[in-house]
């Protein structure tokens, strides 16, 4: 036993191939040490889906030159927000050609496997097509992995397995997690000509262009929509949180995104194009009041697999990025004192409290709480009301403005009761509080 | 366009056994039989006659909302192993 044990021991294992589990990894063998990063995927990418952009700034403080190799889609100049109502939408929009590009339309199955050859070839050890099955612990310290072929053993393990993150569970770092606070997302990547993407987002061949989309056939849901451009072809998808199939008439996933597919404002943009590949993928939802505990003896847990995601800014992986990089540097600290306590381990999450990852999701801790006790409101009611203004706004009907703008609001108080709209309010500004001020 | 056709799109290993295993006795008290309703692949069915949950595991995208969701948190999940189940190249 002890002999398998000193030859299959190495310093630091990572669980998990993403982004979190490779800057992680990255990271520790730029110090010098031994790190074995194991993906249970075929390669690093193969299991993985998300929007999706990444960040040019996170993504750089792990791979500086990282625009020079990385397989990149298009740089994003364009940010739309689109309100659907039934059959009309409201869109704001921003756009601004960066020197430097915020982010990046990337492909997983791509950026994922560039980033684990970085690694690689940076000294990281990267075991592929082999799944953690489970935490080997002793005096409730962790001590290594169980694989489906053999025990590997280290001094710390990091968890960067991902939204499920089963081996969390297992130790007991987090409580089950509930149908609220994950939300199922699917997703279609569709083949269209470079030509006709350019001129339907109105972009140049490396331009790209995001939707995010509210509304529409997540009306009154707990849900977003979204639109990538990638080089040929363009990603679209939605994610709805899992508590919200409840009902009896409620549609599976997929229904719900042909439906967008086809809504009006939305089918022009993808019209004649071809399914290249479906995917789907969970997204972590819980926010601030959700985080497990970050640490234990041995152990430390980043990423998804930690509930970092901001999902109301589409931010996910640069969060995975730095908790990864964070985790990595405190592996480092713990090797040079060869104390891997959680006395010692707990530099990981002291450091993450002083970055913007569990900064921003305290400054949000309250919106998802607010947005599941208010959705047939601020989802529904109000979305549809935009919508509705605009109609009354643009509308030329030979009769005087004054009387519709008095319509409009006469509408709104016999829609509304003064109960209901003081709760309207009475919420937006717990929230807004929350997001400014504590 | 069909969950099938949707389906056809992706690239599997299929393993021979299944790594979701439903408690087929919880199932039948079941109200909600909500795994139907999330699995974005359709691999759950209740079979009505036979009174058992057919599970097409093979269709499985790995997403895990099957397990989040399950009514009684009976539903026995595990990633499938390394080189079998789904390969996304476009995620
Ligand atoms: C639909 C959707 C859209 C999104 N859009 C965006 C976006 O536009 N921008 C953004 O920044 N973020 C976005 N996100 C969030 C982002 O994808 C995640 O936050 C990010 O991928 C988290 O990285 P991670 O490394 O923690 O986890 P993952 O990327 O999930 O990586 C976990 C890895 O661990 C492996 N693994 C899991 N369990 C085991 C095991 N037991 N043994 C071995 N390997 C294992 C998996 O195969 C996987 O490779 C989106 C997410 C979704 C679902
Ligand atoms: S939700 Fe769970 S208990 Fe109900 S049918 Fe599905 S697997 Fe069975
Ligand atoms: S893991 Fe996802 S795709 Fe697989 S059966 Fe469960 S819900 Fe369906």
């Amino acid at each position: 036993m002890s002999d398998i044990r000193e030859q299959n021991k190495t310093e630091v294992i990572v669980v998990g191939g993403g982004p979190a589990g490779i800057a992680c990894a990255v990271t520790i063998a730029r110090a010098g040490h031994e790190v074995i990063l194991i993906e249970r995927g075929r390669f690093a990418g193969s299991k993985n889906v998300f929007g999706g952009a990444i960040y040019t700034q996170p993504t750089r403080e792990i791979f500086p030159e990282f625009e020079k190799t990385a397989p990149l889609e298009r740089k994003n100049i364009e940010h739309k927000y689109a309100i659907l109502g039934k059959d009309d939408s409201t869109i704001i929009s921003y756009r601004k050609k960066h020197e430097d590009p915020v982010s990046y339309s990337v492909i997983r199955g791509k950026f994922d496997r560039w980033m684990a050859e970085e690694a690689k070839k940076e000294g990281v050890i990267l075991v592929e097509e082999t799944v953690v099955r489970e935490l080997i612990v002793e005096n409730e310290t962790v001590i290594g992995v169980k694989t489906e072929l053999e025990n590997y053993y280290a001094n710390i393990v990091i968890l960067a397995d991902g939204v499920n993150s089963l081996l969390a569970k297992q130790i007991g770092l987090r409580e089950t997690i509930e149908p609220k606070d994950v939300a199922i997302s699917v997703k279609e990547v569709l083949k269209l000509d470079k030509e006709k993407i350019n001129d339907r987002f109105n972009i140049a061949d490396d331009e790209g262009c995001i939707y995010e989309l509210f509304g529409g056939p997540m009306l009154g849901k707990l849900g977003l929509g979204f639109i990538y451009t990638n080089k040929d072809t363009i990603t679209i998808g939605l994610g709805i949180t899992l508590d919200e199939f409840g009902e009896d008439d409620s549609r599976p996933p997929y229904e719900l995104l042909d439906n967008l597919k086809s809504h009006p404002s939305i089918a022009p943009l993808i019209k004649d194009s071809e399914l290249l590949e479906y995917s789907a993928h969970l997204i972590p939802e819980g926010g601030y009041k959700k985080i497990p505990t970050l640490c234990g003896a041995g152990v430390m847990i980043v990423g998804d697999a930690a509930m970092l995601v901001n999902n109301l800014h589409w931010e996910g992986t640069n969060l995975a990025m730095i908790s990864g990089k964070i985790a990595g540097e405190t592996a480092v600290v713990a090797l040079s004192k060869g104390d891997f306590s959680e006395n010692s381990l707990i530099r990981y999450q002291n450091e993450l409290e002083k970055t913007f990852i569990i900064k921003d999701l305290k400054t949000y801790k309250d919106l998802m709480d607010v947005m599941h006790a208010q959705k047939t409101s601020y989802l529904d009611y109000y979305l549809r009301k935009i919508n509705s203004f605009f109609e009354m706004f643009t509308s030329v009907n030979s009769k005087p403005k004054r009387e519709l703008y008095w319509n409009f609001i006469k509408n709104y108080f016999k829609e509304k009761n003064p109960k209901e709209i003081l709760k309207d309010f009475g919420y937006a500004v717990k929230l807004l509080w929350g997001i400014l001020i504590k | 366009m069909t969950i099938e056709n949707k389906l056809s799109t992706i690239k599997y290993s299929p393993d021979t056994e299944s790594h979701l295993r439903p408690d087929n006795e919880k199932c039948k008290s079941c109200k909600s039989k909500i795994c139907q309703k999330v699995c974005p692949a359709g691999v759950y069915e209740w079979l009505e006659e036979e009174q058992r949950l057919l599970v097409k595991y093979e269709n499985c995208l790995e997403c895990g909302a099957c397990r989040i969701a399950c009514e009684s948190k009976s539903l026995g999940w595990e990633y499938p192993k390394g080189t079998k189940g789904v390969l996304f190249k476009n995620g």
